[in-house]
């Protein structure tokens, strides 16, 4: 049996997210910035062609915002989410296994499809997720992970190809690799593309030409791994689960510089009890918890300082309770009065299974009416909004939260903002 | 296409979803082992609550909610505050009702083909059909499958 996958890949996702629920965003450049309105994270091609880059400060784009009228909105992760949850699932139905790669790209097994007429099967697959939900797709099939990258970035640029190529021919996959820069393959850093072109590799084919063991020694097994891909022997397999978190951290900037101690630690309650959430939402405790405080560095002018803690719990938890006294033990020993705070975090580690956990001889905590506790709460907070119940130390204020002045509705989870149809 | 089964995958991977409030599984509950006391006579009769979701829903990546305002498809039952249930995968076929997207908006209307040309069609004497002109920027969104209207105010 011959190895065959697809790359399928969501066109300018979080673009596209929006123009579903706002179609007269159609044409229109549209940009989408970071946690706190700080950067630009997302653009549509009529975005890109107006010399927008990738990560460019907000405010150094403001007059190009206003004069060219672009859209820009704050991130909307919950609708994006669920957006590629419905593109995840309909893809599922094209193959039994995928391998989810990040928000907007999964990989599609197709290895029992080889004799099947592919490319019209890969145009199936991106008219349904259109149709099914309004998101648009490139698809790149081919033998190997690696290629299917190729497939998939050649599928975008190319008007021919017009989103789905399908590389299965050895002429057809070496063409593939002559018009890729050595920069473009999937994996290869700045650093790398500089050296391969120091010693005159240029495109991914000139790479596949390389010998073994002199990119092995220069760049690893992982390089190795690579040109074997692109030869197209498989050497990535398909990873269908993911394993659960070795370390949870959840840090926000806060919208609003603080520097009260009372608004850090609401924060920071705040943060701990997110991280208390993913545990129990991987069946998980964690053992070690770190506090970390920053004042903000590219602020000249202020005085800086940051600092981090370390507890070791005495039993492993994913309780919202012991989480946050803890985290606000931790809180309490490195904070210190008289600096602008711009950010704090909470971070796990040593996260073990629930049901390994060691107790303690000498354990006062009530172990199984924390877990019920939880359980009401995590059910509470699924049927109502998020926090509808929550530890009294992550307060009611507000002034650290993000700042997000520019997000859409969530069209799709909350009743509440559902679209309005006229008639 | 529409019919194939949803296979529910990695729920916990996105963190901000909330779809899988759509698509729980359900495990029947039975309330007795074989092999203690008395088996409750119900058991054999023991079948699941009834679902609103799968039935409302038939393809939960495809179905989306709007509200409705306005009163052109009174006389469809479509009136102002009801939420209507669109499904995208559905093709818009002759006298089903639609939401498109016209002139920056949506719109809901009944969808019809008559002599090859297509028309929008309300349901209130007071408004007329609208024709679609290659000139018109329309284009429909879903169908809707289902309108959830509130008999009275409870």
């Amino acid at each position: 049996m011959t190895t065959l996958l697809a790359l399928c890949d969501c066109n300018n996702f979080y673009a596209s997210c929006e123009r579903v629920f706002n179609p007269s965003l159609n044409g229109q450049p549209i940009v989408v910035l970071s946690n706190n309105d700080g950067c630009v994270i997302a653009r549509s091609n009529e975005a890109k062609l107006l010399g927008i880059d990738m990560g460019e400060p907000f405010f150094a784009i403001r007059d190009l915002v206003e004069a060219k009228k672009v859209h820009a909105f704050s991130s909307n992760y919950t609708l994006y989410g669920d957006m590629s949850n419905r593109v995840m699932q309909t893809l599922s139905q094209f193959t039994p296994s995928i391998e989810l790669y990040s928000i907007d790209e999964c990989f599609l097994d197709l290895s029992n499809f080889y004799n099947k007429d592919l490319n019209a099967y890969a145009w199936e697959i991106k008219n349904t997720v259109l149709r099914w939900t309004g998101i648009p797709v490139s698809l790149g099939v081919a033998p190997t992970k690696a290629l299917a990258k190729v497939a998939n970035k050649l599928a975008k640029k190319s008007k021919k190809a017009n989103g789905v190529l399908v590389l299965q021919e050895p002429e057809h996959i070496r063409k593939a690799l002559e018009v890729t820069k050595i920069e473009d393959i999937w994996g290869i850093g700045g650093q790398y593309a500089k050296f391969l072109k120091k010693h005159q590799i240029h495109t991914a084919y000139e790479f596949t030409q390389a010998n073994d063991s002199w990119v092995q020694k220069h760049m690893s097994i992982v390089g190795l791994r690579l040109l074997k891909e692109l030869r197209g022997e498989s050497c990535l397999e398909l990873e269908e689960v993911m394993p659960p978190k070795k370390g949870i951290c959840t840090s926000r900037g806060y919208g609003v510089k603080q520097t009260e101690f009372k608004y850090i630690q609401e924060a920071t309650a705040t943060y701990a009890a997110k991280c208390g959430r993913k545990l129990r939402k991987q069946k998980s405790c964690a053992r070690f918890l770190t506090v970390f405080v920053e004042t903000n560095r590219f602020c000249e002018k202020d005085k800086q300082y940051n600092n981090s803690r370390t507890i070791v719990l005495p039993v492993a938890t994913n309780s919202d309770m012991e989480l946050i006294k803890y985290a606000d033990i931790a809180l309490k020993s490195i904070y210190k009065p008289g600096y602008q705070y711009k950010k704090s975090g909470v971070i796990l580690t040593e996260i073990l299974p629930e049901n390994q956990i060691q107790f303690d001889l000498l354990d006062t905590v009530d172990r199984v009416k924390h877990h019920k506790l939880m359980e009401v709460v995590d059910s509470l907070s699924g049927r109502f909004s998020r926090d509808i119940v929550k530890v009294a130390t992550q307060g009611y204020n507000k002034s650290w939260h993000l700042r997000c002045e520019r997000k859409s509705p969530c069209y799709t989870t909350s009743l509440n903002d559902i679209i309005i149809a006229y008639v | 296409m529409h019919e194939a089964k949803i296979i529910p995958l990695h729920p916990d991977v996105f963190e901000p979803c909330f779809i899988s409030s759509f698509q729980e599984i359900e495990i029947p509950f039975f309330s007795c082992y074989i092999s203690a006391g008395f088996p409750s006579p119900a058991d054999d009769y023991l079948e699941d609550r009834i679902n609103l979701n799968s039935y409302l829903i038939q393809n939960p990546t495809s179905t989306y909610m709007m509200r409705v305002k306005g009163n052109s498809m009174q006389d469809a039952n479509i009136h102002e505050g009801d939420i209507l249930v669109i499904d995208k995968s559905l093709k818009p076929n002759d006298g089903v009702p639609v939401v498109c997207f016209l002139d920056g908006e949506f719109t809901v209307k009944t969808f019809r083909k008559i002599n090859n040309k297509l028309y929008l069609e309300p349901a209130n004497p007071a408004y007329k059909p609208i024709e679609i002109t290659d000139d018109m920027d329309m284009r429909v969104w879903g169908v809707v499958a289902w309108v959830l209207h509130k008999p009275v105010k409870l």
